[in-house]
């Protein structure tokens, strides 16, 4: 177990055509996450944290520097719910796609769906269900892939802002009874310090860390209480952000 | 509600499940639509038989809607002895297109080469005039049904292929790139996403296939040297100046073609209801 390690990544873009322009989306970029820690990302948009969590999956190969990480499932922003399978037949699919048997793979979905809320809705496609449920449905499918390290790319930044307090007090807990390594991309400052132990603010493009910032926080914790709400301004001052 | 009227609702009951709605998009009812339709028919008949009765017009030329009517019910066993010999043709090439079509497109989706080679020659395969190979191909596989399924196959094929092609590379990007962090192999990721998101693109162009279909079964009975079907009827009935029969075999085609047309819109909401919901990922 080696958890994440991103060593001075660079990512350079080249635009389609003869003239081709640059882009670069990273420059000697590191992270660290240890095998069983909350590290999350912030930064401004199209800082390259998509980019640099599609690294740590192994689906981008790095320009320069090293990337080495167990192996890691992704989580994107929007839940990816296949439209005409049932809510268990979509976290079963981690299974299918392995070669699981149908009748197993359900099987072994059922007793997350009891964990988390989801019972009775087992038959119920993704269009009846609520955008929270819709995310939960998600993230059994992320977590029946067994894989050691998480990699979530902002994955409430599409529900609405009553919804994704709640998830995020939920994955709180989620992440406390099943501990993973999770990479956890987001613009929202509020939510990085409030799921996390460690803060990495990025820069704009090119994108690097410029700031870390332990939490070191008893958990469970509120987006009110002093600390937060102190560790926020830090890094929302990190970022550049007007206070 | 319309489907963008749902941005507008209180969060608060997001968190809720939602209860279970059919179809998003606001429809004229049924009935009004059919009376619409009714009505344009009326009005063209009206038209039609007042243009007949009074402009002076060879009925041999343009029959009156009347005496059309009068030959659909005096030939009718005539008509539909033909119509089943048509719809058959029509049915069976229907059949072998979608079942090639969606094979055709699944390759062509899978291998970039393939598709880079032969979607041109797919292209051409549409301009290919009918009337100049139907005598052939009927001296290739001789006058029995053979040559028809090879031409209505072949004008139904091309809009299949197409749509569910299409269906195949709408995918969403992050789908495949989630499937790929899944260790989903190339043929799983099509067994599990892509072939079922391709069945509305087969849909869609099945739909379009049945109009074009109907016309190529016309031709290939009349260029193809057919002693059966509406085509036929049709080519037989001119020169013995039966032109109310003729346009009697042409109506029956359109309503042949309009009811298989519902049958497939049928089809296509009960197998693939979820083509028709708000897109996946929105939570709105």
């Amino acid at each position: 177990m080696e958890g994440v390690r991103v060593d001075g990544v660079e990512r350079v873009f080249r635009a389609r055509g003869r003239r081709g322009v640059e882009v670069v989306a990273l420059h000697g970029m590191d992270l660290r996450a240890a095998p069983g820690e909350i590290v999350a990302v912030v930064g401004a948009s199209g800082c390259g944290k998509s980019t640099l969590l599609e690294l740590v999956c192994g689906l981008q190969a790095p320009d320069a520097g090293t990337v080495a990480a167990d192996p890691a499932v992704l989580m994107p922003q929007r839940d990816l719910l296949l439209p005409w399978a049932s809510a268990l037949d979509n976290a079963a699919l981690a299974l299918r796609v392995r070669g699981v048997p149908a009748r197993r793979a359900r099987v072994e979905a059922v007793p997350w769906f009891e964990r988390f809320g989801l019972s009775g809705f087992e038959d119920a496609r993704p269009a009846a269900l609520s955008g929270g449920m819709r995310q939960r449905v998600a993230f059994v499918r992320t977590l029946l892939a067994g894989k050691p390290v998480l990699a979530l790319d902002e994955p409430f930044a599409a529900l609405d802002a009553l919804t994704r307090q709640e998830m995020q007090g939920w994955l709180a807990r989620v992440l406390a009874e099943e501990p993973r390594t999770v990479v956890l991309v987001t613009h929202d400052v509020e939510e990085a310090v409030v799921l996390a132990d460690r803060v990495v603010v990025m820069s704009p493009r090119p994108g690097r860390a410029v700031a870390e910032l332990e939490v070191g926080l008893a958990r469970p914790r509120h987006r009110t209480d002093v600390a937060v709400v102190a560790l926020r301004e830090r890094a929302l001052e990190a970022l550049g952000a007007p206070a | 509600m319309t489907r963008f009227g749902r941005i507008g609702d209180p969060p608060a009951t997001l968190s809720v499940p939602r209860p279970r709605r059919r179809g998003g998009r606001r429809r004229p009812s049924g009935l009004l639509g059919a009376l619409g339709t009714a009505a344009i028919l009326l009005a063209l008949l009206g038209a039609w038989e007042l243009y007949a009765q009074v402009g002076g017009v060879d009925p041999l030329i343009l029959p009156a809607p009347h005496q059309v009517a009068s030959s659909l019910w005096l030939d009718r066993s005539l008509l539909w002895d033909n119509l089943r010999v048509t719809a058959g043709e029509v049915l069976l090439g229907i059949l072998v297109a979608g079942v090639a079509g969606f094979a055709c497109a699944v390759a062509l989706h899978v291998s970039l080469a393939l598709r880079r080679s032969t979607y041109p020659l797919l292209v051409a395969s549409q301009t290919i005039p009918i009337p100049l190979v139907a005598p052939l191909l009927v001296v290739w596989l001789g006058f029995g049904l053979g040559p028809k399924l090879v031409i209505i196959g072949l004008i139904s094929f091309f809009p299949i292929v197409v749509t569910t092609l299409d269906a195949l590379a709408r995918v969403d990007p992050e789908q495949l790139k989630l499937l790929r962090t899944l260790d989903a192999s190339r043929w799983r990721i099509l067994r599990h996403v892509e072939l079922p998101a391709a069945l509305p693109g087969l849909f869609s162009g099945a739909k379009v296939a049945v109009a074009v279909a109907v016309i190529g079964a016309v031709f290939a009975e009349v260029f193809g040297g057919s002693s059966s079907g509406l085509g036929n009827l049709v080519q037989q009935a001119i020169p013995n100046l039966r032109t109310d029969r003729a346009y009697a075999a042409v109506l029956i085609l359109s309503a042949f073609a309009i009811v298989l047309f519902g049958l497939l819109t049928l089809a296509e909401r009960l197998l693939v209801p979820w083509a028709h919901e708000s897109p996946n990922g929105r939570n709105r």
